[in-house]
């Protein structure tokens, strides 16, 4: 009954957002600053996390391939294929539920406690609108971002596979291009997109809707990190199911 | 004017104002005292329709709020003022983009030189020229609360609503700020309605009271009859700090 209920509330709350419309000048401050801190704000992690994971993925398949039958630039197919299907849109996703979602729940979620949005809508702007649907844009770079994890995770492959003495970069290369199916590339960002729209609006919902103090703030950082987790897990799994099975 | 007539508010099923009647008039300081948890900003919030209660009638110069459409409900906002029990500063902005914020939601037009010149002018009449530029949590509570009182000015608004206005604020700086409100009230010729558990307040600008006790209108007065009356809600409230009481007993002494 109460799960019902929340998606229920969420639901409204997305409903709400695109309605009556802030001031365009206003929105559009608020928009570049979300970018900032979002977008440009996640480069760094997701930078980092990416180039090694993938080098890590290279170095794992490299070790277990012992048979000599199997060609090596298996490495690199094996690497562009994990990276680029799961890797980076999913794993990535679940890193910024926790990065980008607590920052979305507690920044919303503290102007909830401190009557912010109570002087926001007192002024007669919509709230919801002010605070989600700049977020909501933002997001809307988020493949970008992926974008450049999907090349960096690659290039640590690359790197780890090539520079470790493992394979040769021609067959790297080589291994890269084999197989190729451009529809998972498509897959691949159909499915970001929807993550994207995930980790702006559910840590919004619970920051928007979340009552008490400083203490609650918190506590609501933390569920919203689990649900978002969850939905992106779920939703990932039924794209997948509909799009390549 | 704001009336308010037979309002009932209540949560989870227990009821916080009820049935309260009211009348707050324009161009006076209209007060609003009562013990903690009694109900007043519960009050004030549903007269900004941030709550919407159960039961009763809220006029805005004879108007109904609930019949107020989408469109008059925005000209309306235009028109408030309001100062939060904890200031409600937006904490990513500074002072000068907090106080600046509503001029900018509500002008049509780049006129950025006016606005920035209301800014300044309300920043001093507030006392804070020279912190534009600070952020809410560079500086203290009662400057925050009077930053609060800046922003919900700069809009000359027809309708002042402050919660707790000089509430952590020293004697001195309570008072100007009480003056500020009273002056603000006459200059613009606004209704203004003032939460307050301060009784040098209640003194000073009580030109109309309103006695809340769990949820009911106990007593209503001003402040020539607030220090006069019998009524024992009243004066249990208002003699409640020991040097009132001597006070009290003077008056009853006839010294
Ligand atoms: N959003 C809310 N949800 C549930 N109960 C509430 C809510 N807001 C206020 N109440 C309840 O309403 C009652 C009156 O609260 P209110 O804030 O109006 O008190 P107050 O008179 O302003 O007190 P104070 O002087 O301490 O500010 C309290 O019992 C409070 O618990
Ligand atoms: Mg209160």
């Amino acid at each position: 009954m109460n799960y019902l209920h929340s998606i229920g509330e969420y639901f409204l709350m997305l409903k709400g957002t695109f309605h009556r419309m802030t001031k365009g000048s206003v929105l559009r401050g608020l928009i570049l600053k979300e970018l900032d801190d979002l977008i440009i704000g996640s480069m760094g992690i997701v930078s980092f996390l990416s180039f090694f994971i993938g080098a890590v993925v290279a170095l794992q398949t490299a070790l277990n391939l012992n048979n000599p039958l199997i060609p090596k630039s298996l490495v690199a197919f094996a690497a562009r294929q994990s990276i680029i299907l799961e890797f980076a849109p999913t794993f990535i996703s679940i890193i910024m539920a926790g990065k980008v979602g607590s920052y979305i729940t507690s920044s919303i979620g503290s102007m909830n406690v401190t009557e912010q949005i109570d002087a926001l809508e007192v002024m007669g702007i919509n709230s919801l609108n002010y605070l989600v649907f700049p977020k909501i844009v933002a997001m809307m770079f988020y493949p970008f971002v992926i974008a450049i994890s999907m090349f960096l995770g690659i290039l640590g492959a690359y790197t780890a596979a090539v520079f470790g003495g493992f394979v040769a970069p021609d067959l790297f290369v080589q291994g890269l291009q084999d197989d190729f199916v451009p529809f998972q590339l498509v897959y691949a960002f159909i499915k970001t997109f929807l993550f994207a729209f995930i980790l702006a609006t559910v840590p919004a919902y619970h920051g928007y809707y979340m009552k008490g103090g400083a203490l609650e703030v918190g506590e609501a950082s933390t569920t919203a990190f689990v649900w978002t987790s969850v939905v992106i897990i779920i939703t990932n799994y039924i794209v997948t199911q509909l799009l390549l099975s | 004017m704001i009336e308010v007539k037979d309002l009932h508010k209540g949560f989870n099923g227990e009821e916080v104002l009820k049935g309260i009647n009211f009348t707050f008039d324009r161009s006076k300081t209209n007060l609003i005292i009562g013990q903690s948890g009694s109900g007043k900003s519960v009050l004030l919030k549903c007269m900004l329709g941030l709550f919407t209660p159960e039961k009763g009638i809220i006029e805005y110069d004879g108007k109904p709020y609930a019949e107020f459409t989408d469109d008059e409900k925005k000209d309306l906002s235009k028109n408030i003022g309001m100062v939060f029990q904890g200031g409600a500063l937006f904490d990513s902005m500074t002072v000068e983009e907090n106080v600046l914020f509503p001029l900018r939601m509500f002008t049509k037009g780049n006129k950025k030189k006016e606005n920035l010149e209301r800014v300044r002018e309300v920043l001093k009449r507030v006392n804070l020229d020279g912190t534009e530029d600070k952020m809410p949590s560079e500086i203290s509570g009662g400057m925050q609360k009077r930053v609060s009182i800046a922003r919900a000015i700069v809009n000359r608004p027809k309708y002042l609503f402050c919660d707790e206005p000089n509430s952590g604020l020293d004697p001195k700086t309570a008072t100007v700020i009480d003056n500020l409100i009273q002056e603000i009230t006459h200059e613009y010729d606004i209704t203004t309605i003032i939460i307050t558990h301060d009784m040098n307040s209640v003194l000073e600008i009580g030109q109309k009271i309103a006695f809340l006790k769990d949820g009911v209108l106990a007593w209503k007065g001003d402040k020539s009859q607030i220090f006069k009356t019998d009524d024992e809600t009243v004066t249990d409230f208002v003699y409640s700090s020991d040097l009132f009481k001597k006070v009290r007993k003077a008056q009853l002494q006839g010294l």
